[in-house]
Order: structure tokens, then sequence, then C-alpha cells
């Protein structure tokens, strides 16, 4: 049962130190902005957060970095022109980095999603990023073995939700959000509209019901559209 | 993908090295009709411009999209609607979207007819370093550049041959840290193109510089078309 709220602060309320979150977005697209400023109010502490960038500007998943609530990233891109933020934690050694190919990021949370123990992977292999993982060569051709990323919270951006929970993503918006939403424990999707049961067309549902526990409707559809 | 060869290496003579944009129609003259590409962030992209109208060439972009337009001005502008560079662009006819665990699939999964990547170097076993200096000071970021380098049917590659202190970037080893083993079939460069398959590095045709004066400047084997 998804539960739909209007106020962001109750979208996020329980979210415990120590968590492992996941947050949507490539850059600013599809990034949960308001369910992240919330994040920060709600002050949960000693996160390890998986996400493609490591924050943009000072606004959302940069802020919260600037709070020093996050001990460790898990992201492929992390330096950016406007990641100056993590750069100055990363410098001061105040946070952990791992670095991860953007397909691997992917499908390690697929795979957690899907109930994958682990999987052999070409990607890296005989490169610094493969250093200390097994190894395997399956029909000539050499895999690494990569291991799921389970998260306790993921926090996505899409664009219309109903009160199912079901929910449909904007063009290039959509990135991490369908694999995100698979991967957690708790699902939190920030939508800029929500819809009655049954007007969102069955046929194109992004992420089914099942992966969603609550929307936060931002009631801004008219401005996005 | 079906490429016709040249006959014999050509060397353009009586002119300079390849600028930047004629290096970019270069690329775009040996990209197959009607072929899945991913182009990489940066110079890359530009091959996009000297495309031909009726190529039915698809571009691909790692952040989840099929049948990417140029780049968006004005009222096109739309933040839902980037590359993988982050910037903003436009849709074409036919263009699709999808998550990042299936735009990755797509790639892996050999989907991909070719990729067009920039490198810092280039080994003469077609092995890529293009995504760390290896400096202690600098941050490790990767993105999507590994899983393009392995997936892709063809990684192309296109740089200078040359650093601006002159160190040749096609060299026997990588010393920088790798990005893919033995992936990149072919590189073009401002004075020169080449083709890396495992018996080494065939020069298709030079700019403003002969295969002679390239094999005196490089530490690197260098076949032509004629020793076939």
């Amino acid at each position: 049962m998804t539960g739909i709220f209007a106020d962001p602060d109750d979208a996020v309320a329980g979210i415990s130190d120590g968590s492992t979150v996941l947050i949507g977005g490539f850059g600013m697209a599809g990034m949960p902005v308001q369910l992240v400023d919330a994040l920060i109010r709600q002050g949960a502490t000693d996160l390890t957060v998986v996400c493609n960038n490591a924050g943009n500007g000072d606004t959302g998943l940069a802020a919260l970095l600037a709070a020093g609530r996050v001990r460790k990233m898990i992201c492929s891109f992390p330096r950016q022109s406007d990641s100056w933020v993590f750069d100055g934690l990363y410098r001061a050694g105040k946070i952990e980095l791992e670095v991860v190919p953007q397909g691997t990021l992917a499908e390690r949370m697929r795979a957690a999603g899907a109930g994958i123990g682990a999987f052999y992977c070409p990607t890296g292999v005989g490169t610094p990023l493969a250093d200390g993982k097994e190894t395997r060569t399956i029909d000539g051709r050499d895999y690494v073995l990569e291991y799921p990323i389970k998260g306790d919270v993921a926090l996505v951006g899409a664009h219309v939700g109903d009160r199912a929970g079901n929910l449909v993503y904007r063009k290039t918006a959509r990135n991490f959000g369908p694999v995100m939403a698979t991967a957690a424990t708790l699902t939190i999707a920030q939508v800029n509209r929500v819809v009655e049961a049954g007007e969102l067309d069955p046929e194109t549902v992004v992420t089914p019901s099942i992966y969603v526990d609550r929307i936060l409707d931002l009631g801004t559809a008219e401005a996005a559209s | 993908m079906t490429v016709v060869p040249l006959p014999t290496t050509v060397e353009h003579l009586g002119r300079g090295p390849l600028g930047r944009d004629e290096l970019a129609a270069v690329v775009a003259r040996d990209i197959p009709r009607g072929s899945f590409v991913n182009l990489g962030i940066g110079q890359p992209t530009t091959v996009a411009d000297h495309l031909p109208a009726d190529s039915g060439v698809v571009l691909h972009t790692e952040n989840g999209m099929l049948g990417m337009g140029p780049a968006a001005h004005g009222d096109e502008i739309d933040p839902d609607l980037v590359n993988a560079g982050k910037i903003p662009v436009t849709e074409l006819p036919g263009a699709s979207y999808f998550h990042q665990a299936d735009s990755f699939a797509m790639m892996r999964g050999g989907h991909i007819d070719v990729c067009v990547l920039g490198a810092f170097q280039v080994s003469e076993r077609g092995d890529l370093a293009n995504w760390h200096t290896g400096a202690s000071d600098a941050i490790p970021a990767v993105g999507g550049a590994m899983d393009l380098a392995t997936g892709a049917k063809n990684v192309f590659v296109m740089m200078t041959l040359f650093t601006k202190e002159g160190t040749p970037k096609l060299v026997p080893r990588c010393t920088y840290p790798l990005t893919g083993l033995a992936c990149v079939s072919r590189l073009y460069t401002d004075q020169a193109v080449f083709r890396i398959t495992p018996d080494g590095v065939t020069v298709v045709e030079t700019y403003g510089t002969t295969v002679q004066e390239l094999a005196a400047r490089l530490d690197v084997g260098l076949r032509t078309l004629d020793d076939r």
C-alpha cells in the first residue's frame, strides 16, 4: 500500500542513521531535490549515498554532503565542473569514495532488486577498478565478479504517480529511478502530479506500484508539462 | 559492420594536420549507414554535426535515450532532456527512453555498433586509457567510459597523436590507468588514421606527414595497407 504525502518532511520520516540511501538523477535530471532537502532537515547521518554523481552546486545532494551527513559516496562520476562541495570533502579526507562504472552501478542495483547474489561483468577487466575482485573466463571472455548494491532507502524523481503507487517518468529524467526503486527496502518517489488509480495507462507504467512505498505529490505538473 | 578498405595507404601531403572539425568529418565518413552509435563527451560529440542527413545513424546516449537529436536552444531547452554530458538536447522521430540498466545492457550486450571516445593514450594492441591521469591528487571519475569501451562492437578513438609537449599518445603500453583492454579498433588523430588489430597497427591515411616520419616519432611498429 503506497502512502501519498503532500509534506516532504512526512515523506522522509523514519530514515535511520547509517542507512544506505540510493538517490536518483543524472546531474539534475531526475534528481529528487525536495526529498533530499527533506532528508537534510530530517537529520539522518553517517549515510552511504549511491548516486551517479556527487552533487552539483550547493543544493540537493551537495547540501547533504556539506551538512556532513554522508560517510561514503558510491558513484560513477563524482568529478564535475560544479562538484566543489564533494571535491573539498574528498581532498580533506572527510568522505570515502567508491567509484563504479556507470553500467555496473546500475546493474548492481538491478541485481539487488532482482534477487541476484552476484554476477560476472566484462566491464573493467584489467583496469584498476577490478583490483582485488574475483575474475573468471567464460567462453573465452574475461569477467569480474560484482556484488549487488541494496539500499535501505531509495529517493526517486518521477513525473506522474497514481494513488496505487505506479510511476511514469519523463524523458532522460528516468535514468536511475526505475532501477533504484526496485533495490531499496523503502522507496520514496517525488512526482509532479498524483492521479487517481486507473488514470495511468497500465501499458505505459514504468515502475509498478509493488516497488513504491511512499509518493510525495509536488503538485507542480502544470509547471513541468 | 562492413567497411570497404582503402586499397592503399594515402599520404595527404601539401597540407597541415587535420583541424578538429576536419577530424570529426573523417570519423563521420567511416560510420556505416544505419548504425547505432554512441558519441562520447567532448570532441566526439561533434562527429554528429558531420553525419549526412540521410545517414540513418541513430544516436544512443547512455543516460537513457536512442534517437537523440542536436543540442537544444532557446525554447527547446528541457531540463529533463539532456545528453551524457548533461547538455540539453532534442529528440528525433523514432526516439525512445529507457532506464540505466537497460541503457548499459544495450551497450554491454553488444547492440551498439560504434562508439567514439577521446583518449589520453592508446596502445599498439588497442588498450585504452581515457578516464584517469593517475595523478595522486586527481579525483577518480569513470562514468560510462569502461562500459562503452568494453561493450560497443567497434570502438573508435579520436585524439591528437602527440601531447602539447610532443610525447606520443599511441604507445607500446599505456602508462595511464586503463579503461579497457584491446578494445580500440580505429584510431583517428590529427596526423593519421590507424587500424588496430591483433596483428598490430596499420596506417590508413596520413595528414601533413608521411608514414616514414611517423615511424620515426612513434615507438610503435607501423604497417601500411600496402604491406598486406
